[in-house]
């Protein structure tokens, strides 16, 4: 099983670089779709068929592969775009950001002070580098929904880091990002809906006018 | 300590219950009937502790980092104890009718919790013995008196003064804080016994501890320079509740000192010299601006900054004298300042409750707007001329014996140094007489505008009829000074194992002999004073009365606008013994030509170190972080910039410091 976990990170930090370089809305839900997915097989193949891993398991696949991705699909057919005009950095710029985050994240990734069964292994950096890539997409996206897409990279991120802990802090970890999941698709939904009535568009510029 | 603990109990169950019940009848009879339950118990148990000098202590673990409850209730915690449970009974007592009014129209509930919250984290706070268990409970306090302050918001003043309050508080909670943090930096603990190490700090970092504890309590406390909430949160709160804060709430900031003090290094003499010209200069300061003032209420407020400063003299000048190594100047000047904690606590909770008592009668703080309340309200006026004879240091009541005290060690200290070191305690001793002299002004001025004369206005002519509970509040706490006034001895040495604590001496007999005849010279007044009104009275019978207003000048209708006003009272003081820049502003009253149109004269005093240092320094303070806006560009993405920049400098940060300081 140990031996099918690098290449499915690797997947994973692929996935990462897709979204940041594509301009297509509906194929980034996909792919981050993918990677929920794939993220959910992840507790399976490293901690082998107990009970908990398999519940962790069908959770992340249900929320992250399935609800979330529909819900987001769903809103996108509502307001009607496609694809990601204009974003604040080009979408080349922020793929180099990409991988020089990603380089960054296995370098610093030797450096932390880790126990030592999770040292070799591809967890930590590939965790550090989708957080990374999420919270590059969320900086130079100006549509909501990237944004979100950006939320759940993030999450997907930190899901991985918590794959680690798992053993040691059972349901404690998996409750909270997937409640800290749900309410940042809740919210990001309710201001998605809320700036498209009230501005007419999703382009979180727009929210300048809120400025104090 | 059981006791003490089921009294800490009872007050958060009665502050819990009484905010969940609806009718403000039924929140302010559970909200009284557990302060009664609550405040005798615990009063019981400190009286037995300062009796005894048999400290208590109670200890639980509490799941914060370096926090634990522990409670220590030592004579210097009882000390305290003891007037908060007093006067918080007498304040929930006179609460009740005084609030009945404002009760019917909202609900009292969340009074009645604030201030049984109140009363609960000041018991807390004096005797927490582990410095996050004390900062949450001056948190607390901190934040449920702000509620009570701000109990009439829909009034700008109030909300401003509130604000003002909260805002200072919290300045000087940051000090606070970084007062403990640096003390527990000594120490491997944040529990007050964990707080040895301190003792035997250099003075360097002993005296920055001392300096921080001074401000940061010393905010909460009214010292002069940092006084400034003061003046604005009495007159802004209800009136039981400035009698409360005023009496109790302020004191613990002085507790703060003193429980600081006794854990650090014997003080040198310029710790004592500092507290002891800042409580001069704040009393001096205090009583000039009291004497200016036309809210009574305000007034009040400003008398309780003399006082404080009378009470951080007395105590300043103790260290002094005992860095001197005079233990008898010492101790005289420690029970001064001591026991003018319990009397001021005593006299202002009747001054406070009384003003509270003609502004429900009047509907006014204005004292130009009262007089004649004196035959209108005799029980009241009484009662309050009675405060105002011991506010005033007048025999036979008890403010007296407190500054008869710090007089006595003055006047020693000024023979047995010598020196510069002899000069200063004479001048402070003159200071003191003038402080004394300026109190006599104001609180006759006070009871002289207020009560006497006829009235100004309608509603002073007509004045409510005051409850019967108000009156048993003020009278048992004026029976308190008196009988502290008449047997001072015995006062003495209730406070005697606490006094021992605050001063690291023994105390001696030889205290209650130097104000023995006191006791005995009030009785023997009292007797003459008794037998001469009679007599006067008794001759006044056989006399022809005719009866004429007050200040009619002879003119056959005199009007009530003919009469002495407060500001005209006072013009002797503000125009000829203050300095120029601490005179009210006068605006109007020109008056030309011989046949001059009507014209107004209006008169105020604002507070000078407030006005004239602290607004414009705020002032300026804002202007310049007004340069940081350009980092609320208002845009998304750069916040989520600012977010990731500040983890991954944390994240960096804690790496470098666990490979550095961690190993």
């Amino acid at each position: 099983m140990m031996e099918l976990i690098n290449p499915l990170l690797l997947a994973v930090i692929l996935i990462n670089f897709y979204t940041l370089g594509s301009a297509r809305l509906v194929a980034c839900i996909r792919v981050v779709a993918i990677q929920g997915a794939l993220l959910a097989l992840l507790p399976l193949l490293s901690h082998g068929m107990t009970f908990h891993a398999m519940l962790l398991a069908a959770e992340a696949f249900c929320f992250k592969g399935v609800v979330i991705p529909w819900l987001l699909l769903r809103a996108i057919r509502r307001v009607r775009i496609r694809r990601e005009m204009e974003p604040i950095v080009g979408f080349v710029p922020t793929l180099i950001l990409g991988v020089l985050t990603t380089v960054g994240a296995f370098l610093f990734a030797d450096l932390l002070p880790l126990a030592p069964e999770h040292h070799d292994g591809m967890f930590v950096p590939t965790a550090l580098a989708t957080m990374f890539s999420g919270f590059l997409l969320l900086i130079t996206r100006r549509k909501a929904i990237t944004q979100i897409l950006g939320y759940l990279m993030l999450e997907n991120g930190i899901f991985i880091f918590a794959v680690l802990l798992s053993a040691a802090m059972p349901v404690m970890v998996e409750a909270g990002i997937l409640l800290d999941l749900l309410v940042g698709v809740f919210v990001m939904g309710i201001v998605v809906n809320q700036i498209s009535r009230e501005f007419s568009t999703i382009n979180t510029e727009r929210l300048t006018a809120l400025k104090e | 300590m059981n006791l003490l603990l089921s009294a800490l109990l009872i007050l958060f169950g009665g502050s819990l219950i009484a905010l969940s019940v609806r009718s403000s009848t039924l929140a302010t009879r559970v909200g009284i009937l557990s302060v009664l339950v609550a405040a005798p118990m615990a009063g019981y148990v400190a009286l037995k502790v300062l009796l005894s000098g048999q400290p208590l202590s109670f200890s639980a673990p509490w799941a914060v980092p370096g926090g634990e409850f522990s409670l220590l209730l030592d004579p210097l915690a009882a000390f305290f104890v003891l007037p908060i449970s007093i006067l918080s009974l007498f304040c929930a007592l006179y609460a009740g009718p005084y609030m009945a009014h404002a009760g019917q129209s909202r609900s009292l509930a969340p009074h009645w919790f604030y201030f049984n919250i109140m009363v609960t984290a000041m018991l807390l706070v004096v005797i927490a013995a582990n410095a996050l268990l004390f900062l949450a409970a001056w948190e607390i306090m901190t934040i449920s008196s702000f509620f009570l302050v701000a109990w009439d918001h829909h009034r700008e003043d109030v909300r401003k003064a509130a604000w003002l309050y909260l805002f200072a508080a919290h300045l000087g909670m940051m000090l606070l804080l970084l007062m403990f943090l640096l003390a527990g930096s000594y120490c491997d603990g944040f529990n007050f016994n964990n707080f040895g190490p301190l003792a035997q700090l250099p003075i360097g970092s002993a005296s920055l501890i001392y300096l921080l504890a001074l401000f940061g309590f010393g905010v909460k406390a009214g010292l002069f320079p940092v006084h400034i909430w003061l003046p604005d949160a009495h007159p802004a709160a209800p009136s039981h509740v400035s009698a409360l804060m005023s009496g109790v709430l302020i004191k613990t900031g002085i507790y703060g000192i003193l429980r600081i003090l006794s854990l650090l290094p014997p003080a040198p003499a310029w710790w004592g010299w500092l507290m002891a010209l800042l409580g001069a200069g704040g009393a001096l300061y205090g009583i000039s601006l009291a004497a200016q003032q036309r809210d009574i209420k305000r007034c009040l407020a400003y008398s309780t900054v003399e006082n404080i400063g009378i009470m951080l003299l007395g105590l300043g000048f103790g260290m002094v004298a005992a860095a001197h190594g005079h233990p008898k100047i010492a101790l005289l000047a420690f029970a001064g300042g001591l026991l003018h904690i319990w009397n001021h606590a005593l006299f202002k909770g009747v001054m406070f409750l009384g003003a509270g008592a003609l502004v429900h009668a009047t509907g006014t703080r204005d004292m130009n707007r009262m007089g004649g309340l004196l035959r209108r309200m005799p029980l009241v006026g009484l009662l309050w001329i009675g405060g105002s004879l011991a506010i005033s240091a007048l025999p036979p009541l008890n403010g007296l014996i407190s500054e008869w005290l710090i007089y006595l060690s003055l006047a020693q200290a000024g023979t047995a140094l010598d020196g510069f070191a002899a000069l200063v305690p004479l001048l402070l001793f003159g200071l003191l007489g003038m402080v004394g002299a300026l109190a006599l002004v104001t609180f006759s001025r006070l009871i002289g505008i207020c009560l006497l004369g006829e009235p100004r206005d309608p509603a002073a002519a007509n004045p409510h009829k005051v409850a019967p509970a108000m009156l048993v509040s003020m009278g048992s706490l004026l029976a308190g000074c008196l009988m502290i006034g008449i047997f001072p001895q015995g006062t003495l040495r209730l406070t005697s194992t606490a006094l021992s604590q605050v001063a690291r001496l023994p105390v001696g007999a030889e205290l209650g002999r130097a104000v023995t005849p006191l006791g005995l010279g009030a009785l023997l007044l009292m007797a003459v004073l008794i037998i001469l009104g009679g007599l006067f009275a008794w001759l006044r019978l056989f006399r022809l009365q005719t009866q004429t207003s007050t200040w009619g000048c002879g003119y056959p209708m005199p009007t009530a606008r003919m009469a002495y006003t407060g500001e005209s009272y006072a013009e002797f003081v503000s125009h000829h013994l203050m300095p120029k820049i601490m005179r009210p502003k006068v605006s109007g009253g020109k008056v030309s030509g011989f046949f001059p149109i009507s014209s107004k004269l209006a008169q105020s005093s604002t507070d000078l170190v407030l006005m004239r240092f602290l607004q414009p320094l705020f002032v300026a303070l804002a202007d310049r972080c007004q340069r940081l806006r350009w980092l609320q560009q208002g845009q998304l993405p750069v916040y989520l910039v600012y977010i990731f920049v500040a983890s991954a400098v944390l994240m960096v940060w804690s790496l470098w410091a666990g490979g550095h300081g961690g190993k």
